[in-house]
């Protein structure tokens, strides 16, 4: 009896953090509601919500999924050989790898995006050192790809850490046990890290994948204003045209097809792993 | 002879993930030295833009804001995400899930939709300024410490902090001399870990901050159209460099500290 009493007392420490979370989540989301189910008079209407399926708004959208998806998966596929390949090397090494992966993370990353863009463009970097090896010069400035290989850039290290971390707490001796049992290293690999990867691999997906799909920036400074994400379309509803109302509303859609494609994929995460994100 | 070839297309694998990693990094640090305002033309080898960097009175006001804001938030974000943690593993199985799901929310959310959500909110009652940033990146970095924080107090030996109170330590004095030294590790990486995020934050900041404010990211990002100056170039190397050598310091110095029983634990 009295431990519980004591144990009910502590829970008051998180009193402040209640506060905050009702002052700076939940009305802040109640508002962004109230303005994407109100016109610009202020009477009800759903107009704002529906307008995601206006064909300027479903082609942004559609390109945003596109775009998120295929970077999504092109980084799980990047990650897991990156990740087996660390495996090989001894811990002091593995740690180095680790922390040369994640300091890029400390330079701005607008300048970083903006350095790729020099690198991609028509008469950059890489079409420089293209000709110089007598290889035809790509045009990936202002293209899809262009804004791929920024995305993929900037959030592979998101989806690495966690498989890395899953990867790593695997029991050695498991894996020992496999290979003993006959399992070749394909079989290790499908039969037993990659199944029990899953957690970290679930974690890499919806933090690669929501920044992917929302970001504006990046399509900014390599689609060259003219290929737009959902993000962008959302932005200038602020900025240029000044219609919050239909502003909130893509967002709302934005955040219940972000919402509820994540509660699908982390559905058949193990209780108590969900809240790890790192 | 199969192990040596396997560990030799890891290696190269390894070698060109580093490549991509740092080819832009290798393009703004060879800027920086560039004797050219142009950012295809090489100019020749120069420190100028290091020189300039300190008297641009407008790079150096970002700067302050962006490690003000960082430092503000993260320490906010400790002790109202600390506190938090404590509470929320003490509460009842049903609590705790619904205070978790409110943690996840921010991070889940879009960062645009978080920006928009809590500008639409701070113009009701207050101008936007370098307090509506900071409220906004407090909340973002919230959850970064309670998470961080939350693994160790599982593993944390509640018996010891029951046996110091049943020995006459207060509440406080017990939380100090036994919980803390426990959580040490776990507020530590989630200060750092949300001292980074409100570092590197653009699109939130963008939305809350107003006119007149601006932190790197925002002063970068409008000076995209125009053109961005050298001198920013200058002043990324140096915050790179000084990051590097402060993880390479953090990350290889206490090893050689390590006393042996720890070492033992390590390497079992």
């Amino acid at each position: 009896m009295n431990k519980k009493k004591t144990i009910n007392r502590r829970s008051w420490l998180s009193a402040p953090y209640v506060v905050w979370v009702v002052g700076f989540t939940v009305i802040p989301l109640l508002v962004i509601f109230q303005y994407a189910l109100t016109s610009r008079d202020g009477v009800f209407t759903l107009a704002n919500i529906t307008a995601i399926f206006e064909p300027v708004h479903l082609k942004a959208m559609l390109f945003s999924l596109e775009i998120a998806v295929g970077c999504t998966i092109i980084c799980i596929l990047l990650s897991y050989p990156l990740v087996m390949a660390m495996r090989r090397l001894n811990m002091g090494r593995q740690g180095f790898t680790l922390f040369i992966l994640i300091l890029p993370m400390w330079m701005n990353f607008i300048l970083r995006i903006l350095a790729w863009q020099l690198i991609l463009s028509n008469n950059g970097i890489l079409n420089f050192l293209l000709q110089k090896i007598g290889l035809a010069p790509l045009s990936l400035a202002n293209t899809g790809t262009a804004i791929m290989i920024g995305v993929i850039y900037d959030y592979l290290p998101y989806m690495v850490l966690p498989i890395f971390n899953a990867v790593n707490e695997i029991d050695e001796d498991i894996i020992e046990a496999a290979k003993d049992l006959g399992a070749n290293s394909l079989t290790v690999f499908l039969k037993v890290i990659l199944p029990l990867s899953v957690p970290g691999l679930l974690s890499g997906i919806v933090m690669v994948f929501v920044p992917s799909m929302t970001s504006f920036v990046i399509a900014d400074v390599l689609g060259g204003g003219k290929l737009q994400l959902i993000g962008n379309v959302i932005e200038q509803e602020f900025t240029k045209s000044a219609n919050w109302n239909m502003g909130s509303g893509l967002s709302v859609s934005l955040m219940l097809f972000v919402l509820i494609s994540m509660a699908f994929t982390t559905k058949n995460e193990t209780e108590g792993k969900s809240s790890t994100i790192w | 002879m199969v192990e040596r070839v396997k560990d030799f297309v890891s290696r190269f694998y390894l070698a060109l993930i580093i490549l991509f990693l740092y080819a832009p990094i290798a393009v703004l640090i060879v800027l920086s030295f560039n004797d050219s305002r142009s950012r295809v033309v090489w100019g020749g080898f120069t420190l100028h833009w290091y020189q300039v960097l300190f008297s641009n009175r407008q790079i150096m006001e970002a700067l302050g804001t962006t490690i003000l804001l960082a430092l503000l938030s993260a320490a906010i974000a400790m002790v109202i995400g600390v506190l938090a943690a404590l509470g929320i593993q003490a509460m009842r199985q049903r609590g705790f899930q619904v205070m978790m799901m409110f943690t996840n929310i921010p991070m889940l959310n879009a960062d645009i939709v978080t920006g928009i959500a809590l500008m639409l909110w701070f113009v009701r009652f207050m101008p936007l300024g370098f307090t509506s940033v900071l409220l906004a990146h407090i909340t973002f970095n919230i959850p970064y410490v309670i998470l961080s924080v939350m693994p160790k107090i599982k593993q944390m030996n509640l018996s010891i902090y029951e046996a110091a109170r049943d020995l006459g330590a207060n509440a406080v004095y017990a939380f100090f001399k036994i919980m803390l030294p426990q959580l040490l590790s776990g507020i530590v990486a989630g200060f750092f870990m949300a001292f980074t995020m409100s570092m590197d934050d653009f699109v939130i900041t963008y939305f809350t901050k107003g006119a007149g404010v601006n932190t790197l990211s925002t002063m970068i990002y409008g000076e995209l159209k125009k053109g961005i100056k050298p001198e920013m170039y200058a002043l990324s190397t140096l915050i790179f460099v000084t990051v590097f050598a402060l993880l390479l310091a953090v990350n290889f110095l206490p090893k050689k500290k390590e006393r042996p029983v720890e070492r033992m634990e390590r390497e079992r």
